[in-house]
């Protein structure tokens, strides 16, 4: 594992991600005390130039402070971000699980169905989702998370076939474990790493989804996010560009710096591979 | 491939396309029958459009008095004989405002795809060529930006920039109003207006179809026939054109024309940054009013037009590469 934190630590890229996320991490932790105040409401006069002493960032129509918008808005992308994440990994790791384990008709079934929510818009079906059920962080995470497993199932499953035949698996079974205990303890925790690459790369899509979704105005009406300020700022993007401009980069920024996080962790997990790029 | 081997192949995937179509419908049907109400409380409740004529219509069209197993079947008949009810905003069939708005999709998304794939083929071989040097890192970087931009901001940026800063395109709609061209004049105000919506839309994923032919490159070059290849004097420029891009490209045709169905779902961003006429800024305009018949004929039919170009690619893999017969 220290020839691991080794490898990781001596690539840039992911180091710089680490960095930016963390910096993230903090701002939305400690939103209340960096942008005191309801980033709903008007903090000084409408449509101030960025670059504003008072307001650096800059306000938008209503006079909201774009600076205070992305500190807070940071929460939700990372609470959708996070939850999610954690939602479609459970679901791709049982279905990819049981399809792997399982083989046969289980296996052709399962992988029909990954593959159908991976052919389909996904995006319009997260949409549809959201829209019916109304928009909240719950649902949002509920409808990011159905649009997001598929590849994790896919993983899961190639990986359990692959241990399922492996002589430390087969020992288990004629030592008499159960399968729960042998899936459980002997062949997830030799998945794991893959799964953990894939995490990496899915918080930094569903945070892009919660902002397409935001910015479509199907964003949770009681936070403030990024993806919101980009679309409400979106009509006057010729008279005040930075109530758009400024929420983008936040999120480029966010986005990009998972990326390098997982880029990082899958090359420092397979040294050889480094070349191949990200799957 | 044997004629009769390819219709096989073309039955099997026909099969598989119109297995994925109805998976659809029926997806789309248990969304409705899944949130809190009935289907025609839940399409008519918050568009504010409950009168009972309406109300009496939807259930019609639902079956409500069938049995769920009929009610499925009722929706499915309806939506096979291109029937998606009426959008009570504009009192139209939802068949018609459909196909009166999927040309202009299929303009941008057939744009974008064409553009990301040979952009991104392009940069990525050119990035396994000479990987390592600058060039390599060049086009790791803009792949890793493009890739982490959301498509709807680069919108804005573009219009912002390339619109109202330069003036050198327009930044809403299809066509200048009021203009009123005809012949090669109206084309290249069409092609004007497409330019910038159709790179929005694709730069996302010429950058992830130039990460993958990079990868794939780099594979198929450590291979043993290139060695081969290399060790009977062939020079580099011929072994990379002949022997690595033509095995590297076909895995990312074939990934591209999965993921096409991500590609024409972002196309409703798209359409609604660039205020483009097509299907997506349709679904933006029934999210607006809450018009649930016309989102689900967005989902359908978008959905369709993924599993179409999926279909397409598969064939072209399936005619270029001759492997495809011996696996059946």
């Amino acid at each position: 594992m220290s020839g691991f934190w080794r490898r990781f630590a001596t690539n840039r890229g992911a180091v710089a991600g680490c960095v930016v996320f963390a910096l993230v991490l903090a701002m939305a932790a400690f939103a209340p005390w960096i942008a005191p105040g309801d980033p709903w409401s008007m903090a000084g006069p409408p449509r101030t130039d960025a670059f504003d002493p008072e307001h650096w960032l800059g306000t938008d129509m209503l006079g909201r402070d774009v600076w205070a918008t992305i500190v807070h808005g940071a929460r939700v992308s990372l609470l959708v971000g996070g939850g999610a994440t954690l939602a479609a990994v459970l679901i791709g790791v049982s279905i990819g699980a049981v399809a792997g384990y399982l083989g046969g008709v289980a296996d052709d079934l399962l992988m029909r169905f990954t593959e159908f929510f991976q052919s389909i818009p996904s995006f319009i079906l997260a949409l549809l989702i959201v829209a019916i059920f109304q928009p909240t962080v719950g649902s949002i995470v509920v409808a990011v998370a159905i649009v997001s497993w598929p590849p994790v199932a896919r993983v899961v499953r190639a990986e359990f076939m692959s241990l399922r035949s492996r002589e430390f698996v087969q020992a288990a079974v004629v030592l008499g474990q159960g399968t729960w205990t042998i899936v459980l303890r002997q062949i997830l925790p030799n998945a794991l790493s893959p799964i953990v690459v894939l995490s990496s790369f899915m918080v930094a899509t569903a945070i892009l989804l919660e902002a397409a979704l935001s910015f479509l105005g199907l964003g949770d009406p009681n936070v403030m996010s990024w993806g919101f300020m980009i679309g409400s700022g979106r009509s006057t993007i010729r008279i005040a560009w930075w109530t758009s401009v400024f929420p983008g980069i936040a999120l480029f920024l966010t986005v990009l710096s998972l990326n390098l996080i997982g880029e990082g962790i899958s090359d420092a997990l397979n040294p050889r591979l480094h070349e191949r790029g990200a799957a | 491939m044997t004629p009769a081997a390819f219709a096989a192949f073309l039955a099997r995937r026909l099969m598989k396309a119109a297995g994925v179509v109805l998976g659809v419908v029926i997806v789309a049907f248990f969304v409705v029958r899944l949130a809190p109400g009935d289907p025609a409380s839940v399409i008519a409740g918050q568009s504010g459009a409950a009168d009972a004529q309406f109300m009496e219509q939807l259930r019609r069209q639902f079956g409500l008095d069938q049995p769920l197993p009929v009610q499925l079947w009722l929706y499915v008949k309806g939506v096979a004989t291109l029937d998606f009810g009426v959008s009570h905003r504009v009192q139209r069939t939802v068949a018609s405002l459909l196909v009166e708005r999927l040309p202009a999709t299929i303009l941008l998304t057939g744009t974008a795809f064409a553009f990301a794939l040979a952009a991104g083929v392009a940069l990525g071989a050119i990035a396994a060529r000479r990987v390592g040097t600058v060039a390599d890192s060049v086009v790791t970087v803009l792949a890793l930006t493009f890739y982490a931009t959301p498509i709807f901001w680069v919108g804005l940026i573009f219009i912002l920039v390339f619109a109202v800063w330069l003036g050198w395109l327009p930044a809403l709609g299809m066509f200048t109003v009021g203009a009123d061209l005809s012949g090669l004049a109206a084309v290249a105000d069409v092609a004007r207006h497409l330019l910038l919506p159709a790179l929005t839309l694709g730069l996302f994923y010429m950058a992830l179809y130039a990460r993958l032919t990079r990868a794939s490159m780099l594979e198929v070059a450590s291979q043993d026939f290139v060695r081969t290849a290399r060790a009977k004097g062939m020079r580099e420029g011929p072994i990379l054109r002949r022997h690595v891009l033509r095995n590297a490209i076909l895995p990312v045709v074939g990934f591209a024309g999965v993921q096409a169905g991500q590609l024409v779902g972002g196309s409703i961003l798209v359409e609604t940054v660039f205020s483009w006429p097509g299907v997506g800024r349709l679904a933006f305009e029934a999210l607006l009013a809450r018009d649930y018949n016309l989102l689900l004929g967005v989902f359908i039919v978008t959905s369709a037009m993924a599993v179409a170009i999926n279909l397409v690619t598969d064939i072209v893999v399936a005619l270029v590469d001759p492997r495809i017969e011996v696996e059946g």
